[in-house]
This record gives C-alpha cells, structure tokens and sequence, in this order.
C-alpha cells in the first residue's frame, strides 16, 4: 500500500494500517530527526509551508522536517505576508503555491481550509489545523509518543483534560483513539466539556469513554493523561475562570497515586496547566512529544512524496 | 355544482404527499414566486388515504428536473412527484435524500471556509442513518436542520 500522492486532512482519512505505517517510518526518521545521520531523500523537493495562522512548533518542525530529509522549504507565516490581505481567494493562493512546490502543508484560521486547498491542489496537501477543525499531525505525533512509551495503544486507559470543546487536538486524538480500542475519560469543565459532535462518532464506532469533571477521581487508574490549555478568554469573566483552570493545574503532588509509567503529554504552548515541578518527574512527556513532531513529519514528506 | 377542490391536471407535476404544513416552502425552490404566470393548486392539510394530513402541490406545464427534486428533499423527503401528460401519469416516483446535497444547503458552521467567498459550492455528504445526518464536506461539521438554511 502507498500513500504517495495523498491528502492528509483528517485524521480520518486515514485507516488503522495507514496510520501503523506512519508510526513505523516515523520511528526509522528520528536518527535523521536528531542530526545523527544524514537524510536526502527528498533532495529537489519543496515543500510550501503555508501557515495562515500563527504556529510555533507545528510550522517549525514541518520546516525542520523537510530540511532534514534534503529538500526545501517556501514559506508565508501569517496573513499579513500574503495576498489573502489583498482579498486573494484561498484557492488562488493554493493554485499559485502549486506551481512553486511539491507538496503543501496549511494552517488556516477557518475550519474546511485544508479540505479545500485539496480540491484545487494537484500536489498532496497536509493540513497543520484548520480553526477549530482537524489537526491530524499532531495526532500522529501524539500516537507516536503514546505507542513510544506504553506499546499496544489498544490496552490503554487515556484521560483527556481541559478545553475539550475548543481544542482541536482532543477531537482528532480521541476519534483516533477511539478507533484504535483505547478507553478514555474525558476531564473538563462543563462549559468546555467534549463536543457532541465528537461524542457522537465516537458512540457510532463503539468506542468506550466516559467523562468526569475532576482529574483527582481517574488519576490512579489512567496510563496517559493528555492534558490541554484552558483559553482565558471562553469563561465570560475572569474570577469564573481563575475557579476552573485552579482545578486543573498539574502538580508533581497530585501524580503521587499514578501509576508508576503514567505519561503527561500537552500538545503545547502550556500556561499553568501543568506545573514546572513536573517537568523533573518520569512521568513528564511533554518535550519528547514536541520532538515527536519531526520523525512524525519526516516520515509523511516521505511517503506522500516518495511512497 | 361539483365539488371539485382541484381541477385534474392536463400536462405538469404533482407533488404529493408533502410534510404538512410545507407547500409554501417548497415553492421558492422551484423557482415559484409571485411572477409564475402558469396554473398552479395547493392543498394544505388534507387527508390522506392513510388519514394522516399532507400537503399536495399542482405545477402545470412544469415538469420536474433531477436537481429540482433533491431540493425538494431537503424539506420534505417523502414527498411523491407525478409526472402528468395529457391527463395521463407518465412517470412516479418517491424522492428521497440523495447521498450528497451540493449548492443547496449552506454549511451550518459559520467559520466554515465555503461560507466565505472562495469559488466552491456547498457540500454536504450523508454521514449517518437513521436519523439521516449530513455533514460539510470541507469543515467536517454535522448539519442540523437543513431546511432553514437552503440557498
């Protein structure tokens, strides 16, 4: 089976074989991630990195992704260093970079940006989030760093905090995990609880989660806990807001009852999610994870350029 | 005199069996407004055969395209159309929810891209069964209530 050529949008064009070839060329990429070998195989390629939307890591590791395979990169960061200021159609824009490139990876503020990008582009087309849409990469990433540390992703048990209403890596992660037989639980405020749209999909596939409003009460029992930035500015004042993101802080304290080989992972940037006393505990992920984010990219340049 | 409610029809549509309450809707879908100079009848709330209540929509000298149908669809998927020649019914068939509604529906999210002014119809393609769900193609977004925001 060949992934050259394709579309990466959704997580869910993906299928569970798809994603274990991902994973596995991932893990023979992070040598070359690390500069410890040398890559070139996508010498001559571009890469056109078309980020809409500000970005730190996702843009900087598809960047770094693309130069330690060989190849190029072209990019626009932000709207105000593209013509979309001008009033250029997004298509426009997609069939010009086209032209330029090889392959194209998108942020865009509006959610279906990526979906249409693929329509008008005739070279694959990764999406690097769409609004409040899909952000498959980083589910990727997010895999790869879970199967990195427990193996089969199947006999988990993944606790999934903060904003589960806004956050676009908690809906793709949780349909992937979903479908891979992982059971999770789902933590957060009610106001920013999981989407029905997301629990949904995930009662038509079966898949087993359940939800609580406190991490205290599933920390003993889970294997990872993904934990996710509370954004200020959804709580319609800032005293409501202080009360719900003070319980969901992380502290090296509150992981005394977790297993011995539970994993924190956050998709970053953090504010006071999760404190810095847990970065010094074996349970912190969290870097190892923004690390993941080039073996993870390596490895789909690769194959959706070279198969 | 006979009581004739509706006059038969010579040569056009019937639409039969319309969620109750809905004839007036679906007309602007069929391009029927104050200027349509052709006969047409309307019966709301009638009974039917089965004593449930339905609306009936008479078109003449119009017959009903493919697209026209599916519109139709939207608002009313288990309406009947009849295809009248000469007093005769030459063609009848049930519509029905087609797998994919595009140009039709606007997509009900609305940071979705085709809300915007990119060059691309919308797009919903059917995500679910009993209940019939759709979802944007682009945004991925399941729709709710398709009739209220037909274009």
């Amino acid at each position: 089976m060949s992934l050259k050529g394709r579309d990466i949008v959704a997580i869910t064009d993906l299928d569970l074989n798809e994603i274990e070839i991902i994973l596995k060329e991932a893990e023979k990429m992070v040598p070359a991630a690390r500069g410890e070998v040398k890559n070139d195989s996508l010498s001559g390629k571009i890469l056109a990195s078309l980020f809409f939307e500000a970005s730190t890591r996702t843009r900087l590791s598809f960047e770094t992704a693309m130069h330690r395979l060989g190849g190029d990169v072209i990019t626009i960061a932000g709207q105000e260093g593209s013509s979309l200021i001008k009033g250029e159609t997004l298509a426009d824009t997609i069939r010009m970079a086209e032209g330029y490139s090889d392959i194209i990876a998108i942020r865009h503020p509006k959610e279906g940006a990526a979906r249409l990008s693929a329509t008008f582009s005739r070279i694959p087309v990764i999406n690097g989030g769409d609004g409040a849409g899909q952000h498959p990469t980083q589910t990727l990433l997010d895999l790869f760093t879970i199967q990195q540390n427990h193996g089969d992703i199947s006999k988990l048990h993944v606790t999934i905090g903060g904003d589960l209403k806004y956050g676009r890596t908690t809906h793709s992660l949780s349909l992937a995990l979903g479908r891979m037989g992982a059971r999770m639980t789902f933590v957060a405020p009610k106001r920013i609880q999981m989407v029905d749209h997301i629990l949904d999909d995930l009662k038509r596939m079966d898949a087993s989660f359940d939800m609580a409003y406190d991490i205290k009460e599933t920390i003993e029992d889970t294997d990872v806990l993904y934990m996710t930035r509370i954004q200020k500015e959804r709580f319609p004042d800032v005293e409501e807001y202080m009360k719900v993101a003070g319980g969901f802080r992380i502290t090296a304290e509150m992981l005394e009852p977790a297993k011995k080989k539970m994993t924190v992972m956050h998709p970053l940037p953090r504010v006071d999610e999760i404190h810095f006393s847990v970065d010094d505990t074996p349970h912190a992920k969290y870097f190892q994870q923004a690390f993941n984010g080039v073996p993870v990219r390596m490895a789909l340049l690769n194959l959706l350029l070279e198969g | 005199m006979k009581d004739v409610k509706i006059t038969p029809l010579r040569n056009g549509t019937v639409i039969d069996h319309i969620k109750p309450g809905m004839a007036l809707k679906i007309l602007p879908l069929l391009n029927i407004d104050q200027d349509y100079s052709t006969g047409l009848s309307i019966a709301m709330y009638a009974q039917s055969e089965k004593h449930q209540l339905k609306d009936i929509v008479k078109i003449e000298d119009k017959e009903l395209h493919h697209k026209e149908v599916n519109r139709l669809a939207v608002i009313t998927p288990n309406a009947t159309i009849s295809i009248i020649r000469d007093f005769k019914v030459v063609d009848k068939f049930k519509i029905e929810l087609p797998k994919v509604i595009e140009g039709i529906v606007r997509c009900e999210n609305i940071n979705c891209i085709t809300n915007g002014k990119e060059p691309v119809i919308s797009k919903l393609v059917r995500a679910q069964e009993d209940p019939v769900k759709f979802k944007c193609y682009y945004c991925g977004r399941i729709q709710n209530d398709l009739e209220k925001r037909i274009i």
